[in-house]
């Protein structure tokens, strides 16, 4: 395998030898040429104007994947509920299964989770698999990996979806790794080749920075999973029907699911709300703070906008704010309906974790601050003033001027 | 000779310092400029954690391990984690790595802990700043047939054969204990990194970094590297440059009034 250019039409223009990240490129007489840093990774063969890159001595196993068919989404639960990812995968997975002309199948695993998993159905499902059992009462990776495992074998989807939740990020690595398959994380972006009929995985990488565009080769199912609140979850009008005879339970041979993990307890901190990625609205505390009392204020604002409050690295390594709080690289990928900056000048290691929020408004008084390059609406200013002003604006519902 | 009972392999990664990638807006494609290749975050935290479990037993019987996949001047980043107590590095470089999606990546890490005798523990960051996908340690751990357990934000308790983990997650933490062996992922909040002592450095110094290959790993061509891999990047392209921003003007109380309407707008309040 090498990675090859071709010498007639490479006009040394170096476009490729800008985009690689590894220092790969080198321009030597005039033509480009590939060192031993190269990765495979493919930014310079999309970016080569005059197509003289290509990848070649690549075995492409001509295998049979006409046995494979369907999409599937996994319903991952928490306790009774079925998370909200779920049904927006459902809602996603309902336009590739069209694209294909497919079944659009789901499987959820937990206990006494058959209602909200049926809820599905309202968002286009055609049919579901159901693990109910009092084995599956904590999420927990090596039972419900052999579970999953048990249901693709057995139904073999073309495409899997799961969400890229922590717990997804987790179980769905095992369960590729048991099924021999590939599997492309944190995708925020799925489209059908209809040529090809596969899957096109585009997700972020770089910190956002850059998107890839990735496809499963030589194996089935592809596998990806998807951030939260990324795909829209959509209710579609069910038909009268009874969907009951749609949903499929799986019978569960218990003395197969015996978990090699013992989970000894669960805790929570008190009366901090640490799911950030959940919220719709994040207020979100920096440097500029100065203080862990002066969160206070950012909490009261967030209370007020039903949010909850998020931070910079450098508000958490102050110890200002606990660590479940970070927003950015290190810390949580977030991408709320509104995202408000106080104090946060905007290192790219934080915004790489909020620059997908729908809305950003951002508050400093460094008016260069590079926080201002991703927000949609900028207030240059004190956070002590501008927050406890608007804070008695929404208390007052009196207008100021 | 001493036996050695307990072997930690932490598995890092050089990645590419992201903070200077920029885009040419003229042309639309990701300009690096002097980037400095730099140990994963995540993983400075993997190798301090492993170095602090050698010295809760303090009984001269763990041996820490530092192993990477990459190129040749990876080994740069081996002696960092020789200087800050780390005992013994390997590299993994071959041509024939490169290119290598998750799948291939955790079978030639499999090989290389297979191939120093196997381990009690694995540890690894949660994910990495470039691929940034988690996915390589459950991954290993599924290969190797033992329990991966990620996020890990404290260690309370370890033993020969169990450890007890204390893990984030999204909206709570997890306790939960395992048999050895074992891999875990770990996250920031698990320890401060020390920095490198002086004699450490030295030692560092003056350290021969072995490189084992395909060849020495036993691994065919066609089970590493982009040739072993699931999944291809078959594009790459830069995120669509984002909406004007509205700088609210005037007075405190005319921005703050500004921003309630807007706030109104968007049905937030």
């Amino acid at each position: 395998m090498e990675i090859r250019i071709n010498k007639e039409t490479c006009t040394g223009c170096s476009i490729c030898r800008k985009v690689c990240l590894y220092d790969a490129i080198e321009i030597v007489k005039g033509k480009a040429v590939v060192n031993r840093n190269c990765v495979f990774c493919g930014a310079c063969i999309e970016t080569c104007k005059f197509n003289s890159i290509e990848i070649i001595g690549l075995k492409e196993e001509k295998k049979d994947f006409s046995d494979y068919s369907g999409v599937c989404i996994y319903l991952e639960s928490q306790g009774s509920r079925i998370a909200d990812v779920g049904f927006e995968l459902v809602s996603e997975g309902r336009k590739l299964a069209e694209k294909l002309g497919v079944e659009l199948s789901a499987v959820a695993i937990g206990n006494g989770i058959g209602k909200s998993a049926a809820e599905a159905f309202q968002y286009g499902l055609d049919r579901l698999y159901l693990m109910d059992s009092a084995v599956f009462s904590a999420n927990i990776d090596d039972i419900y990996a052999k579970a999953l495992v048990q249901v693709i074998s057995r139904y073999k989807p073309e495409i899997f979806l799961a969400g890229a939740t922590w717990f997804g990020r987790t179980l769905v690595p095992r369960v590729a790794a048991i099924l021999k398959t590939g599997l492309t994380a944190d995708c925020t972006g799925l489209e059908i080749d209809k040529e090809k009929k596969v899957l096109l995985q585009t997700r972020p990488t770089f910190g956002g920075n850059i998107l890839a565009t990735i496809v499963t080769r030589n194996a089935r199912p592809q596998m990806a999973t998807v951030r939260p609140h990324v795909m829209e979850k959509k209710k579609i009008a069910v038909a009268a029907e009874d969907y009951q005879d749609r949903i499929e339970y799986i019978n569960i041979d218990e003395s197969k699911f015996i978990t090699e993990y013992n989970l000894i307890g669960v805790e929570k901190e008190v009366d901090e709300n640490l799911n950030i990625t959940d919220y719709n609205v994040i207020v979100s505390g920096g440097r500029g703070v100065g203080g862990s009392e002066k969160f206070s204020m950012l909490r009261e604002l967030a209370g007020l906008l039903r949010g909850v409050v998020g931070a910079s690295r450098a508000a958490v390594d102050s110890g200002w704010i606990s660590y479940p709080h970070q927003v950015g690289q290190t810390g949580k990928t977030v991408n709320p309906k509104l995202y408000i900056a106080c104090g946060i000048s905007g290192a790219i290691q934080h915004l790489a974790g909020m620059q997908t929020s729908d809305i950003i408004i951002a508050v400093n008084k460094d008016s260069s601050a590079p926080i201002f390059k991703v927000a949609n609406y900028g207030i240059v200013g004190d956070i002590f003033e501008v927050v406890p002003m608007l804070i008695k604006r929404i208390k007052n519902g009196k207008p100021l001027v | 000779m001493q036996v050695i009972k307990i072997k930690i392999v932490v598995c890092i990664k050089q990645v590419p310092g992201s903070t200077e990638i920029k885009i040419d807006s003229r042309t639309n494609t990701l300009v690096r400029e002097g980037i400095d290749n730099i140990i994963n975050p995540f993983d400075a935290y993997a190798v301090e954690e492993a170095v602090r479990i050698k010295e809760r037993f303090n009984d001269g019987n763990v041996e820490v391990i530092a192993m990477t996949m990459g190129p040749p001047q990876s080994g740069d980043m081996l002696k960092e984690a020789i200087s800050v107590g780390v005992d013994r590095v390997v590299l993994l470089s071959d041509r024939a790595f490169a290119g290598a999606d998750t799948w291939a990546t955790s079978n030639t890490l499999a090989k290389a802990v297979k191939k120093i005798g196997g381990c009690r523990l694995i540890i690894l960051g949660k994910q990495t700043l470039d691929g940034d996908t988690g996915q390589v340690g459950p991954e290993l751990a599924q290969r190797m047939g033992i329990p991966f357990i990620g996020y890990a934000s404290s260690i309370p308790e370890i033993s020969k054969d169990k450890i007890k983990i204390k893990r984030l997650m999204e909206d709570r933490y997890e306790i939960f204990e395992v048999n050895l062996p074992a891999a875990i992922s770990v996250v920031k909040d698990i320890n401060i990194p020390r920095v490198p002592s002086l004699r450490g450095k030295v030692k560092a110094r003056n350290m021969e970094i072995p490189v084992w290959d395909a060849k020495k790993l036993e691994a065919d061509e066609d089970e590493v590297g982009l040739s072993g891999s699931y999944t291809q990047v078959i594009k790459i392209f830069t995120p669509e440059i984002k909406h004007d921003i509205k700088m609210i003007e005037g007075s405190t109380e005319e921005q703050v009034e500004q921003l309630y309407k807007e706030l109104k707008d968007l049905k937030v309040i």
